[in-house]
């Protein structure tokens, strides 16, 4: 099949708002594959992360949104820092998952680092600080993987890694203000903080593959 | 010298011995960590991939206590907790429409005016490595060992502002300061798979195991690190990249505020040494 790029495709509305948000001229990409190059999740990614940037341009949003590749980007910002452009892939790659977060989008075969998020954030929005058994505890249960690092546990609690009870602040009422605001100035709505769907589709997901392997 | 102390929600839990160590370090240096009161967790990843705005918010809100203190110059030593605060204090300057939506959430105005630095940084730069020289009280030439930075140290290089971005040495320096061997390795800024841990152990598996290779092949005893992720990464999942990967590394993983602390003369209990998966004992010999 042959692809004829014109200027239209090229300057696609959805690079446009990427780039009105990020500040980021993506246009420049001239596609040298540096990113890629130094990404160390790129063994893992459905798309490489060149080959987002240059999805972006030609306006493939729904592609993007639901790739894989968002969501395994780890933010170590390697891409950023070598981009000989200067654009800044890893916070094009973080407004993506919020444009995503925002419209609701759960890409099928990744839901555990959504999922881990939301199990995390919800986590600071009741404690302030991060309570390590509740977060562990509820992502082995919504997660479908009951007795993940199980093993772990006992030599964390000998050696005092990890407490039982969860942290206690005074603040507590501050920094719920604080989420709520948040999601009222950035218009995301937090009631989907726990999707069913994304708990759902990850239990099934590992049901089917302790079949598979089952098999 | 006053410093508020923001340690973050991993120095209270995983890497209690990052803790410890560092307040022993600042008490023998006559260093004075006030830990700012009530702080909160900064959001770290999780708040960055979801919310732009709670990402700045949860930092501004600890900048904020920390500038009711009396010295308001923050120091912290998670990598994580650093890259978010010197994040927020960069947009809060630069970005007007950012700084008014933030306001609005905290409720205080806040320019960015609070100054952000990592305990590797006051070492450094402000104590200064001949000053650290001239207390060393045990000798420490037994071992090499390799110094790893991770990715939130030193990039993006406009935000954090330490050391050089693809060739960092400030660990380096500081283990040279106080008697320890280190070697030269091509690993020092790669990604250990940080906050995937839990959710893709397997890519944390494989690029933990990379790091712990590289600095075996290039001769080093024990990896030193600046980043509590960094090192459960690499120390606690250790067993588990030997099983799957059929390796057979026993590597301790270290912070380098109990090397320095070793040197100071302080005793191994009280910088945490006991708490380690893979037992460091054998560099204490």
């Amino acid at each position: 099949m042959k692809w004829f790029i014109s200027h239209d495709t090229l300057r696609s509305p959805f690079q446009a708002t990427i780039e009105r948000h990020c500040k980021e001229r993506i246009g420049h990409c001239y596609q040298c594959g540096k990113c890629s190059a130094g990404c160390p999740i790129a063994f893992q990614m459905d798309y490489l992360p060149n080959q987002i940037i240059r999805m972006i341009q030609l306006g493939m949003e729904k592609q993007v949104l639901s790739s894989r590749t968002i969501w395994l980007c780890a933010s170590c910002l390697t891409c950023t820092v070598r981009c000989p452009r200067e654009i800044d892939v890893a916070e094009i790659m973080d407004y993506l998952r919020r444009c995503a977060y925002k419209k609701g989008v759960i890409p099928i075969e990744e839901t555990e680092i959504p999922l881990f998020n939301k199990i995390f954030l919800r986590n600071i929005e009741l404690f302030g600080r991060l309570y390590e058994m509740g977060l562990i505890g509820m992502y082995n249960i919504l997660s479908g993987e009951f007795f993940k690092d199980m093993a772990l546990a006992p030599k964390m609690f000998l050696k005092r890694k990890i407490g039982i009870l969860p942290p206690r602040i005074k603040n507590s009422k501050e920094i719920k203000k604080i989420f709520r605001e948040s999601g009222r100035l950035g218009r995301t709505r937090r009631d989907k903080l726990l999707h069913p769907k994304l708990i759902f589709l990850n239990i099934s997901r590992k049901i089917i593959g302790k079949i598979e392997r089952f098999k | 010298m006053r410093y508020a102390y923001f340690p973050g929600c991993s120095l209270h839990s995983t890497a209690k011995e990052y803790d410890i160590s560092t307040r022993a370090v600042a008490e023998a240096l006559g260093i004075e960590l006030l830990e700012i009161p009530d702080w909160i967790c900064c959001g770290a990843t999780p708040a960055h991939i979801t919310m732009h705005l709670l990402s700045l918010a949860l930092p501004v809100k600890n900048l904020l206590l920390a500038k009711e203190m009396d010295s308001y110059e923050v120091v912290t030593c998670c990598a994580a907790c650093f890259s978010r605060l010197k994040i927020a204090n960069k947009i809060m300057r630069e970005d007007p429409e950012h700084r008014a939506g933030v306001n609005e959430i905290v409720g205080q105005d806040y320019k960015g005016e609070v100054k952000v630095r990592h305990f590797l940084d006051l070492l450094v730069n402000v104590y200064g490595l001949s000053n650290l020289s001239e207390k060393i009280a045990k000798k420490m030439d037994g071992f090499k060992v390799a110094c790893y930075y991770g990715c939130l140290l030193t990039r993006p290089p406009e935000v954090t502002k330490l050391d050089d971005v693809e060739e960092p040495h400030m660990m380096d320096d500081i283990m040279r300061a106080v008697g320890v061997k280190t070697v030269e390795w091509p690993y020092k800024v790669e990604c250990c798979g940080a906050s995937f841990s839990l959710t893709k152990t397997d890519i944390v598996l494989k690029l933990s195991g990379d790091i712990l290779q590289m600095a075996r092949d290039e001769g080093a005893d024990a990896i030193v690190v600046a980043c509590p992720l960094c090192q459960s990464n690499l120390d606690l999942r250790q067993p588990e990249i030997n099983r799957k990967l059929k390796k057979k590394f026993d590597m301790p993983i270290l912070y380098f505020t109990q090397l320095v602390g070793l040197a100071l003369g302080i005793e191994p209990k009280k910088l945490g040494f006991d708490k380690h998966i893979i037992n460091p004992a054998k560099l204490l010999v």
